[in-house]
C-alpha cells in the first residue's frame, strides 16, 4: 500500500452561498488545486448528501468535472449522510494507496440554505429508519435531545457543561475566517438572564439554540497523492489511519443508546492503522452538530474515560492552550455543518494546524491530528488520523 | 408656524401613548435599549439606513429604501400616525423597526431591520413594535406582510400569524398576515425578551444615537462577495 498524504487544500467561508452548488464546489476545488500547484487530477471524490433532495441536482460528481474541465478523470458521487465527506476521503485514500490513481480530487458541498429550517430538519432526517423512527416525527435533533437527558443522568452532565461547549467552540470560530458564525454567546446571556428562554429557546429539551449548529452552506476541497508521485507546491501531511465503523440504524435498538460504539470501533481502527494512540493526538476535529456530541466523541476516541469528558472541559483540556484542544475551527457548532462538506472540511482544518497554518486558532506544533465525521445518529463513522512526519 | 398649503398637506394626527423603554441581554451578553425614536432623530436615522440601500443581499436594498422613504415621510408629516422604534447597544443602533396605527382597533406594521447580525436583533425588534401594537396602543389585530424570507420565517411563521390574503396591505397590496391579540398573548412567552424599567445609567447611553462603525452587510453589495 502506497503512503497518502494531503497536499492541498480549499475551503469557502460556511454561511450563505448565493450561486449554484456545483459552482460554490468548483471554487474549493480551484482553490485545492492552486493550493498543492496540480492543474489535472486522475480523479474526483465528491461528498454530498442532498443535492437531489435540496438542490434537485444529481450527478454532481460529473458536472463538477464538467465545471472545471477535469476530463476524462474518473468522478464519483459519495453519499453517506453526514459522513459523506469522511468517505469520500476514505475512497480516494483507497485509491491513491492501491496505486488505482496517483493525484485525486475530494470535494466535499451541500447547498442547504436553499430551503426553510424545517425543510432541512425534514431532510437530514431521512436518514432515519423509516418505519421505526421517520414515520412518528423523529428528528435528528429530538434524538440528540434524548441522547443528551441519558446522558445527563448518567454521567452529571449539565446545561452548563453543553453551554461551555458552544461557548468554547464559537470562541475558537472567531479566528477562523472560515466559520459560519462570527460572535461568541456567553453563559449569563444563554443560560442566566431573564432573557436567556428568549435568546436560547428549548429545540428539544434540555437541548437549546446555542446546543446545535447552524444550518449553512459550504464546500471544502483536498487534493490527495502519494510522496511516489513527486513533489508539490505544499509538503505533504499524512493519513496515517482511517477506521470506519457502523452500527444499528435505529439507536433504540442499541445495548446503550448512550455509547457510541462505530465511534470507538472506528477510532481503534485508525489509531491501529496508524500506530498510534489517543495520547499522541495533539489536536482534534469532533463531529458536534449538538454540544453533547463533543463530550461523548471525545470519550468514545480515548482522550477521557467514559463519563469525563465533560471535566476535562471544566478544565480546559479541550480549549486551545489545553491539553488536547477539540475543534479549534469552532466544530460544526460555530464553523457551520454542511453536511457532506462536513468530513472534508475537518481535514482541511487538521492540515493546516499540522501544517502551522492556522492563524490565531493554531495548535502550538500540533504533528498529530484526528478527526471524527459521524453520519446517521452515530450509525456510520469515519475516523482519520493525520500527521506531519511520515 | 407653517404656512396654509403645508397645513393642508399634512395629515391630521392622532396622539399616540408613548412606547416605554425596555432592555434585554443579547446571546452575546450586551445589553439592547429598545426605546421609541422621536421625530427630530429621523434625519440621524436616515443616515444609519443609507448605507443598505446598495445590498442586494437578504433584500436589504428594499427594506433598507422603503424603510428611508417611510422615516422621511414621517419626518416631513406625510404619514398620518407613524411611528419609529430603535435598539440601540451603548447608544449605537443596532436595528430599526416602524409602522403606523391606522385607526384605534388597527395597526400597520411597516419594517424591520436589523443592522446588527446574528443576534435576533430583527426579532426582538419586530417583537417590540408588535407590543406596541397590542398592549400599548391597544391594536386587536396588526397588519403585516413579508418582504424577505429571513421576514417571513420570523414574522409569519414564528408568530403563527393568520393569513389574510383580501386585505390590501399598504406596502403594495403583497399577501396579507395577521398578527391579532390572542396570538401576541400565545406568543409572548416564547418570542417576547425584554424588563422594565431600564437603569437609568443604560438608558442615558441610548439617549444619543450613535452610527454603527461597520456594516457587515456591506460585504455582500453588488460585485462583492457572494
Amino acid at each position: 500500500m502506497r503512503k497518502v498524504a494531503v497536499y492541498g487544500c480549499g475551503m469557502n467561508q460556511f454561511g450563505m452561498y448565493e450561486g449554484g452548488l456545483v459552482q460554490m464546489m468548483a471554487e474549493v476545488s480551484l482553490a485545492a488545486m492552486d493550493d498543492a500547484g496540480v492543474d489535472k487530477v486522475d480523479a474526483v471524490f465528491v461528498g454530498n448528501m442532498g443535492g437531489g433532495i435540496l438542490n434537485h441536482q444529481t450527478g454532481i460528481a460529473s458536472a463538477l468535472v464538467d465545471c472545471l474541465s477535469l476530463y476524462p478523470a474518473a468522478a464519483m458521487l459519495i453519499e453517506n449522510g453526514p459522513a459523506s465527506g469522511g468517505a469520500a476521503v476514505s475512497a480516494a485514500f483507497m485509491a491513491v494507496a492501491s496505486g488505482l490513481y496517483d493525484t485525486v480530487l475530494v470535494t466535499g458541498g451541500e447547498k442547504m440554505r436553499t430551503v426553510s429550517p424545517w425543510e432541512v430538519t425534514d431532510f437530514v432526517a431521512t436518514l432515519t429508519h423509516p418505519e421505526a423512527e421517520y414515520i412518528y416525527g423523529i428528528t435528528l435533533p429530538a434524538l440528540a435531545g434524548m441522547f443528551t437527558r441519558l446522558y445527563m443522568e448518567k454521567y452529571g452532565v449539565t446545561a452548563e457543561h453543553l453551554a461551555k461547549v458552544a461557548i468554547k467552540n464559537h470562541l475558537h470560530a472567531l479566528h477562523n475566517p472560515y466559520a459560519h458564525v462570527q460572535l461568541a454567546p456567553v453563559m449569563e446571556a444563554i443560560l442566566g438572564s431573564e432573557d436567556a428562554l428568549v435568546v436560547n429557546p428549548y429545540v428539544a429539551d434540555p437541548l437549546r439554540f446555542y446546543d446545535l449548529c447552524p444550518v449553512s452552506d459550504g464546500a471544502a476541497a483536498l487534493i490527495l497523492s502519494s510522496p511516489e508521485v513527486g513533489n508539490f507546491k505544499k509538503p505533504p501531511v499524512f493519513i496515517k489511519g482511517i477506521g470506519h465503523a457502523t452500527d444499528t440504524h435505529t439507536v433504540h435498538e442499541r445495548k446503550d443508546p448512550t455509547d457510541l460504539t462505530a465511534v470507538r470501533l472506528a477510532a481503534e481502527k485508525a489509531y491501529k492503522m496508524a500506530d498510534l494512540g489517543p495520547k499522541d493526538v495533539m489536536v482534534a476535529e469532533l463531529h458536534d452538530p449538538f454540544t453533547i456530541l463533543e463530550i461523548a466523541e471525545s470519550e468514545e476516541v480515548g482522550f477521557f474515560p467514559k463519563g469525563e469528558g465533560h471535566l476535562a472541559l471544566e478544565r480546559g483540556d479541550t480549549s486551545l492552550g489545553g491539553s488536547i484542544p477539540i475543534n479549534p475551527s469552532g466544530g460544526l457548532k460555530a464553523k457551520g455543518h454542511p453536511v457532506g462538506a462536513t468530513g472534508v472540511a475537518q481535514i482541511c482544518e487538521l492540515v493546516w494546524q499540522l501544517r502551522g497554518e492556522a492563524g490565531k486558532r493554531q495548535v502550538k506544533d500540533a504533528k498529530v491530528g484526528l478527526a471524527v465525521n459521524l453520519g446517521g445518529f452515530g450509525n456510520n463513522v469515519v475516523v482519520t488520523i493525520l500527521a506531519r512526519e511520515e | 408656524m407653517i404656512d396654509k398649503l403645508e397645513a393642508q398637506l399634512r395629515p391630521p394626527a392622532t396622539e399616540l401613548p408613548p412606547y416605554p423603554p425596555k432592555f434585554l441581554m443579547l446571546a452575546s451578553g450586551e445589553k439592547m435599549v429598545i426605546r421609541q425614536a422621536k421625530r427630530e432623530e429621523v434625519p440621524f436615522l436616515l443616515e444609519v439606513i443609507r448605507p443598505l440601500i446598495s445590498v442586494e443581499r437578504d433584500f436589504y436594498d428594499l427594506v433598507a429604501a422603503r424603510m428611508y422613504a417611510e422615516l422621511l415621510g414621517w419626518y416631513r408629516y406625510r404619514v398620518k400616525d407613524e411611528y419609529c422604534i430603535v435598539g440601540a447597544i451603548d447608544g449605537v443602533v443596532a436595528g430599526i423597526v416602524n409602522g403606523r396605527s391606522m385607526n384605534p382597533d388597527q395597526g400597520m406594521s411597516y419594517h424591520t431591520i436589523a443592522i446588527k447580525r446574528g443576534l435576533r436583533v430583527g426579532g426582538h425588534l419586530f417583537a417590540a413594535k408588535m407590543e406596541y401594537h397590542i398592549e400599548i396602543i391597544g391594536h386587536k389585530e396588526v397588519f403585516i406582510v413579508a418582504e424577505s424570507p429571513i421576514g417571513f420565517r420570523r414574522w409569519i411563521l414564528e408568530f403563527t400569524l393568520e393569513p389574510r390574503p383580501e386585505v390590501w396591505h399598504e406596502l403594495g397590496g403583497v399577501p396579507t398576515y395577521v398578527l391579532t391579540e390572542k396570538l401576541w398573548y400565545q406568543h409572548k412567552a416564547r418570542l417576547v425578551a425584554g424588563r422594565r424599567p431600564v437603569p437609568e445609567d443604560l438608558l442615558k447611553t441610548s439617549k444619543n444615537l450613535k452610527l454603527p462603525s461597520e456594516y457587515s452587510q456591506l460585504q455582500y453589495q453588488k460585485g462583492g462577495k457572494t
